[in-house]
């Protein structure tokens, strides 16, 4: 439904070609459209308001780059301008303090406080060798502190005894104290889901932080919040006062806005994203990388980092090898297509890429099926170990029968060996002009000229 | 008026007797029931037997009901919206600047850009350049949101034909699924019908037993597994047992998952797959409970949740918060769902039907 900024600012700059510093016109013109654009990703109108006014301040007669388009430029300063605001450094949970250091979570019913619990958990004990207490003061939920104690077990972290009819600020209290009797470093209290504007709850939260003066007091926001995230961060911080905020769902697809709503209202850090559901999803706050979401702008170093994972190295360098010698052949691309098959196949490659939406859009409505790379494969498969080292020896009989074997048409044999053909072509251009080569022209010189 | 809410949950219960508080309850059941068996072992029914009353429910809530904390909830929303309408239009001219400012008021209550822009274009052509009331303005605003609202405001209808009527609730992790449960329980129940659920999550820890406690207090035999069994297969044999029980509604549960993965969506497939081999017609009703804290991604929820296992109903839940649920206008316009119920707070008695009226006029703070 949303083609995101890149879109949406192609389709205003591609009548304006012209060169030289940004005129006010031009950046009012974009910047209505990256009004929209971080709406729809759910940053909050006050946030929204506040990030175009420093925009239009920066972009206003900047000199156009050579090589790039003013919308290029303007998306550039965007960009730059909400990692700012976003942190620019990554800040880690604050552990100074005399041990047990306790930990309160904050948050809204189901945005993900336990779950966040046990990962933190997980994470000081696996990377910072701490000694954890995982306490739940959940009184309300059924089986809440159930589910905690079972993370702990499962995570291999100790979780506080549970005690039936004790209340929250009494539980907090016990957890502390066996937190110092039994020598944990850390304690994290996980409190029950509340509403903002629920007063007796806050009120029972704000005892439970005097009872235990945490040294960090975590927000937990859904990433797919709305523009609620402003009233939640508001409230919770005045009230109780927190250190810093996580995301969770991240690996969802919501675009993320409530993360600016959030800085812009508190001004406190976004320390940790969760990530996935198992309990070591976990990561620090990259704020280029939700930046580039908020926009719509596709991930790029996630991209790159998940590509650097699951790629296996040694393949990768078998590849290398065989290029320099300039044979590439059917065995290779097969080789290729199950790489991409890893990263989550086209269509994830497609989210993951900046200014994809608009191709993906296409992609969409030309009814490209996903399946194609399976039935790539299968071709490729139906071949003789001979016929794959040498492709040029598949005359139309053997393309007959490899059809056949694959259960494709004849037509889809030969799309793959064009295919292969346009592949090895420019793998001979990429040899050509070797790493400098590569660097000038650019990425783009080695695109197919349909993709270019 | 907010006539609609004053509809008082059941008066008649008898008074709560001195009952432990449910918590503790709770925490000693659950430390007592976590057996551990095999995973593939038969599903284990818990053999509440089925008691004529309802036993007696959490006391309700005395010093702030959900009544109460709903109307605060609706006040803090709808007074920050009411203000700046006023704001805007005490005695002045609906020109450019107060359409913007009315546009952004919209976008505010998560109504979304495209929507706060369309229904701001049709106040201008009808009001612009004239002496317009702050009345005036939200009387337009709420009719027109209300003809949105309206067709998809539905109760949902248990068919009595269907024995039982199945049940699948799905949505994204913490929406509210399986206290949404618990409340369609209680007040299946209390309509005198005979209630069976099923503890479908088996991937978050301690689900099962979340699910139990409501199975407990509201007089439901649970069906369940131990966590990570095999979903789809403890849906069957829920399925089987509650036809050959013959219950009245069965309501599955089922693990949350968000919607871009594709690996969990296949499962939740699965499950459906499963079940129609055993009724063909099943699930009878799909719902999709949707968090009012949730922006415009609810719309890529509903898209893909509709596209997968085709939810044919939505509950709006947590609507006793300070967010009004407004991308629910936007959605009710495209996807056309009917939304059956509101939830509006943690007891088995916080479940509403969803009026339009009600819930518009509130939205532009109109009581």
């Amino acid at each position: 439904m949303f083609d995101g900024l890149t879109g949406r600012l192609g389709d205003i700059f591609d009548r304006l070609r012209k060169r030289g510093a940004l005129s006010e016109d031009d950046v009012n013109a974009a910047l209505r459209e990256v009004r929209i654009a971080l709406l729809e990703a759910d940053v909050a109108l006050p946030a929204v308001k506040a990030f175009v006014t420093g925009v239009k301040e920066k972009a206003v007669g900047t000199e156009v780059l050579r090589g790039i388009n003013p919308g290029q430029m303007v998306i550039k300063i965007v960009h730059d301008h909400l990692v700012e605001l976003l942190g620019s450094q990554v800040e880690d949970l604050n552990l100074e303090a005399v041990p047990p250091v306790p930990i309160l979570m904050l948050g809204l019913q189901g945005s993900g406080k336990t779950t966040t619990s046990a990962k933190i958990a997980v994470r000081l004990k696996n990377r910072d060798k701490k000694k954890v207490l995982l306490a739940s003061l959940d009184t309300r939920r059924p089986a809440a502190q159930e589910q905690l104690r079972i993370l702990g077990q499962q995570t291999g972290v100790a979780s506080l005894p549970i005690i039936a009819g004790q209340q929250p600020v009494e539980i907090a209290r016990r957890a502390m104290e066996v937190g110092r009797l039994e020598g944990f470093d850390v304690v994290i209290l996980d409190t029950a889901g509340r509403l903002a504007i629920d007063e007796e709850l806050m009120a029972e939260v704000v005892a439970i932080r005097d009872a235990t003066k945490p040294v960090e007091s975590l927000l937990v926001v859904d990433a797919m919040t709305g523009q609620d995230a402003v009233t939640v961060a508001t409230n919770f911080n005045e009230k109780v006062g927190i250190t810093g905020i996580v995301m969770t769902r991240i690996d969802g697809d919501a675009r993320g806005g409530a993360a600016l709503s959030m800085r812009h209202v508190t001004g406190k850090p976004i320390k940790l994203m969760g990530m996935g559901e198992k309990t070591d999803a976990l990561e620090p706050f990259h704020p280029d990388r939700i930046a580039g979401r908020i926009l719509g702008m596709g991930d790029v170093v996630s991209l790159v980092e998940k590509a650097a994972e699951s790629i296996d190295k040694e393949e990768a360098e078998k590849l290398a090898k065989k290029l320099e010698k300039g044979g590439f052949d059917l065995e290779d691309m097969l080789s290729q297509m199950r790489q991409i098959r890893k990263l989550g196949g086209m269509g994830g490659m497609m989210n993951l890429l900046p200014g994809m939406g608009k191709i993906k859009e296409q992609l969409k409505n030309a009814n490209i099926d996903e399946k194609i790379l399976d039935r790539q494969e299968a071709i490729i498969l139906s071949m003789t170990k001979k016929e794959r080292k040498k492709p040029d020896i598949l005359n139309a009989s053997r393309r007959r029968r490899i059809a056949m074997g694959a259960g494709v048409t004849v037509a889809d044999v030969n799309r793959l060996i064009k295919q292969y053909q346009d592949m090895s072509e420019m793998m001979k251009k990429m040899k050509k002009m070797g790493q400098k080569g590569l660097l000038r022209q650019g990425l783009g010189a080695l695109m197919p000229k349909g993709l270019r | 008026m907010l006539n609609w809410f004053k509809k008082k949950p059941t008066p008649d219960a008898p008074a709560p007797q001195p009952v432990p508080p449910p918590a503790p309850l709770v925490a000693d059941e659950v430390a007592v029931a976590a057996p551990v068996e095999a995973v593939d072992a038969d599903p284990v029914v818990e053999a509440a037997p089925v008691p004529a009353v309802i036993p007696e429910l959490e006391d309700k809530p005395e010093k702030k009901s959900w009544f109460s904390r709903l109307k605060d909830g609706l006040s803090k929303s709808t007074s920050r919206l009411t203000e700046g309408i006023t704001g805007i239009f005490t005695k002045k001219k609906l020109d450019d600047e107060a359409l913007e400012e009315l546009e952004e008021l919209l976008i505010r209550a998560d109504l979304g850009p495209v929507t706060a822009a369309r229904l701001t274009a049709g106040l201008a052509k009808t009001r612009f350049g004239k002496e317009v009331s702050a009345e005036e303005v939200k009387d337009y605003l709420a009719t027109e949101l209300q003809k949105i609202v309206e067709p998809v405001a539905q109760p949902l209808v248990i068919d009595p034909s269907k024995k039982p009527h199945i049940i699948l609730l799905v949505g994204v992790n913490g929406t509210g699924k399986t206290t949404t449960i618990g409340k369609l329980a209680r007040q299946f129940r209390d309509e005198g019908k005979t209630v069976w659920l099923a503890a479908g999550d088996t991937f978050r820890a301690a689900a099962v037993a979340q699910l139990k406690v409501w199975g407990e207090r509201t007089g439901c035999p649970v069906v369940s597994r131990d966590t990570g069994a095999d979903a789809a297969g403890l849906a069957y044999d829920a399925v089987e047992q509650a036809t050959k029980a013959g219950a009245d509604v069965l309501l599955i549960d089922t693990a949350g998952r968000l919607q871009n993965k594709a690996g969990l969506m296949e499962e939740l497939r699965k499950i459906v797959r499963v079940i129609k081999k055993l009724n063909p017609e099943a699930p009878h009703t799909t719902l999709l409970t949707l968090d009012a804290t949730t922006g415009q991604n609810a719309h890529s929820q509903i898209e893909v949740f509709k596209d997968m296992v085709a939810i044919n109903g939505l509950v709006l839940t947590k609507l006793d918060g300070s967010a009004r649920g407004g991308v629910l206008v936007a959605l009710a316009e495209k996807f056309k769902l009917p939304v059956h119920a509101i939830g509006v707070g943690e007891g088995v008695y916080d479940l509403r039907p969803f009026e339009a009226r009600g819930f518009t006029r509130a939205l532009v703070g109109l009581e």
